[in-house]
């Protein structure tokens, strides 16, 4: 390497770390102002103590522990649905050449444009008929058939062999088998990528919570975040930023923990 | 299989999937425009059909071209500087360079978090003279300035949040485009002498042009889908200066509880992703063929 180059490389390496730096910034700022009083956080003094302080008052202001599980019991009720009812789907889709199959695909991929966000007021009207209002199977009902999900597994059962059905077949695997033994294990990185998607996205997701739920037995995290830091009710500002930093802290672990998954995922279902 | 073994059995394994989309995606889509062509109901007054009203009403509302042209800007001032970014945090991050995984989980760890939580840390950035851009201004001798609370200021300051919130998002797409490119083509690039930024536009910004064109129109259709932020924020003001077209169908429907116009409005917005889905079916899929 010549000497302007090396010196160009630096200068980049300079510059990518700056806007690193610049990135991660904001969210450490929320974490440093979670563990110190809100005088000190708004002074910026970095000398002033530690404290746990924040953290106390925000459980003790608001239930994060059951907004925490309520979180919980959506994704965790959610995604096993989800693949269940979109495996079903996909494999009819690309199995069984059924009259009118051409159309129902047509009808999956009208819900990729029109997802359940949009049609809030209606989405809402039907769920009160169905007497789900504050539960939290109504949170999650709108999102079980996924469009997304269909279309992901449909793309990746069309690549699998047909030498390995007729196989399975010859071993003695039924219609059900031949789903369960050949396509399913063969579809298991796009069953990771869209979990991870999938847990991501219900695990942040706000506005159709807000509208469904009005209990603190059913409400989710971001939406009890989302009350707790409105304007009007005047917490302070560390208080928030522990509120917040309790919201996100489980999603934020397991991201760090399993980045490249996460990643990976991303990727995965986004170039299908 | 027999053929009506076959569609018996296709159309058993597709009845879930179908019952829960009708149910939730077409059903209401239908309804929506109907009410859209209804009066509300009321105890006093039954609904009446009222033909195209509603949407007479959202021609001469204000507000509603006010949303509308607010939810342009937005998406105006986050969609290019997003993609310029991610485009750069990609082509970093997709080289052999010495702490390559804190960077791309500085860039990507944004978009995990909720936008509800985003706002909250922003709010706090964005308080008039005690927030933390306020402080650092002052430093350099600026007064304090009500940033979400002038009409002027407040838009960008939410387009900013929006695009630190989302390149990296975009930056995956664009580090899956990068994986794709032979490398070598920068090889021979390379023993052509042909400069960095030569290969960058000659070589690398055509090949990525299927991801670019992928990524605006996610997100456009995004800019249109993401609210959550004001609702701790603004809630759409001062004067409906940082207010979207699914925050208002929101406010109107849910504050305001005029399901009829939140139909209408609702009916506009549903047109608009329709038209942007289908330039995307003609427009992406027939003529950007490279690979």
């Amino acid at each position: 390497m010549t000497l302007s180059r090396k010196f160009t490389y630096s200068l980049e390496l300079f510059g990518a770390y700056v806007l690193a730096i610049l990135w991660i910034l904001p969210l450490l700022y929320a974490f440093w102002a979670a563990f110190h009083s809100s005088s000190d956080a708004i002074h910026f003094d970095l000398t002033s103590p530690l404290t746990l302080d924040n953290f106390r008052k925000a459980i003790n202001q608001a239930p994060f522990f059951q907004y925490g599980i309520n979180t919980f019991l959506v994704v965790g009720f959610l995604l096993p649905l989800q693949l269940l009812v979109s495996t079903l789907a996909a494999y009819a889709l690309v199995r069984f050449n059924f009259v009118g199959s051409k159309i129902a695909f047509a009808l999956v991929l009208v819900q990729l444009m029109i997802t359940p966000e949009i049609l809030i007021v209606q989405n809402y009207g039907t769920l009160s008929k169905l007497g789900l209002v504050d539960t939290i199977a109504g949170i999650g009902l709108p999102y079980v058939a996924s469009a997304f999900c269909i279309f992901l597994l449909r793309q990746t059962f069309k690549s699998i062999p047909k030498e390995l059905e007729d196989a399975a077949e010859l071993e003695g695997c039924g219609t059900m088998g031949i789903l369960w033994r050949v396509y399913v294990p063969l579809a298991m990185p796009t069953y990771l990528a869209f979990s991870l998607v999938s847990i991501s996205h219900h695990w942040n997701n706000f506005l159709w919570p807000l509208i469904i739920t009005n209990s603190v037995e059913t409400r989710p995290l971001t939406v009890g975040l989302g009350i707790f830091a409105a304007p009007e009710s005047g917490v302070d500002w560390s208080v928030i930023s522990a509120a917040t930093i309790l919201s996100i802290f489980p999603l934020l672990i397991a991201f760090l923990l399993f980045q490249k998954q996460f990643v990976q995922s991303f990727m995965h279902a986004g170039i299908k | 299989m027999k053929n009506s073994a076959k569609n018996i059995h296709g159309w058993l394994l597709f009845a879930p999937a179908a019952i829960l989309l009708v149910a939730f995606t077409h059903y209401p889509t239908i309804a929506t425009f109907i009410n859209s062509l209804f009066s509300n109901q009321s105890v006093i007054r039954p609904s009446r059909f009222t033909g195209i009203d509603s949407y007479y009403m959202l021609f001469e509302d204000p507000v509603f071209w006010k949303v509308f042209v607010n939810n342009m800007w937005l998406a105006l001032g986050t969609i290019p500087t997003s993609i310029g970014l991610a485009i750069l945090m990609a082509l970093i991050v997709n080289k052999a360079i010495p702490g390559r995984g804190f960077l791309r989980m500085s860039y990507f760890t944004p978009t995990m978090l909720p936008m509800i939580a985003v706002a909250n840390i922003w709010l706090f950035f964005y308080a008039p003279d005690i927030g933390l851009i306020d402080k650092v201004l002052g430093i350099f001798g600026f007064d304090g300035h009500n940033w979400l609370g002038d009409p002027d200021t407040v838009l960008p300051a939410i387009i900013i949040m929006t695009v630190w919130k989302e390149a990296g998002f975009f930056m995956i797409f664009y580090l899956a485009g990068l994986q794709t490119i032979s490398p070598e083509l920068e090889e021979a690039a390379q023993l052509e002498g042909s400069s960095r930024w030569n290969y960058f536009w000659r070589i690398q910004f055509p090949l990525l042009l299927p991801t670019t064109l992928f990524v605006l129109i996610n997100a456009f259709l995004n800019s249109f889908k993401l609210v959550d932020h004001l609702f701790v924020l603004t809630k759409g003001g001062p004067d409906n200066a940082s207010n979207l077209i699914l925050y208002y169908i929101y406010e109107t429907a849910f504050s305001f509880l005029d399901i009829s116009y939140a139909s209408a409005l609702t009916v506009f917005m549903l047109a608009m992703l329709a038209v942007t889905a289908l330039a995307q079916f003609f427009f992406v899929e027939k003529r950007v063929h490279y690979r």
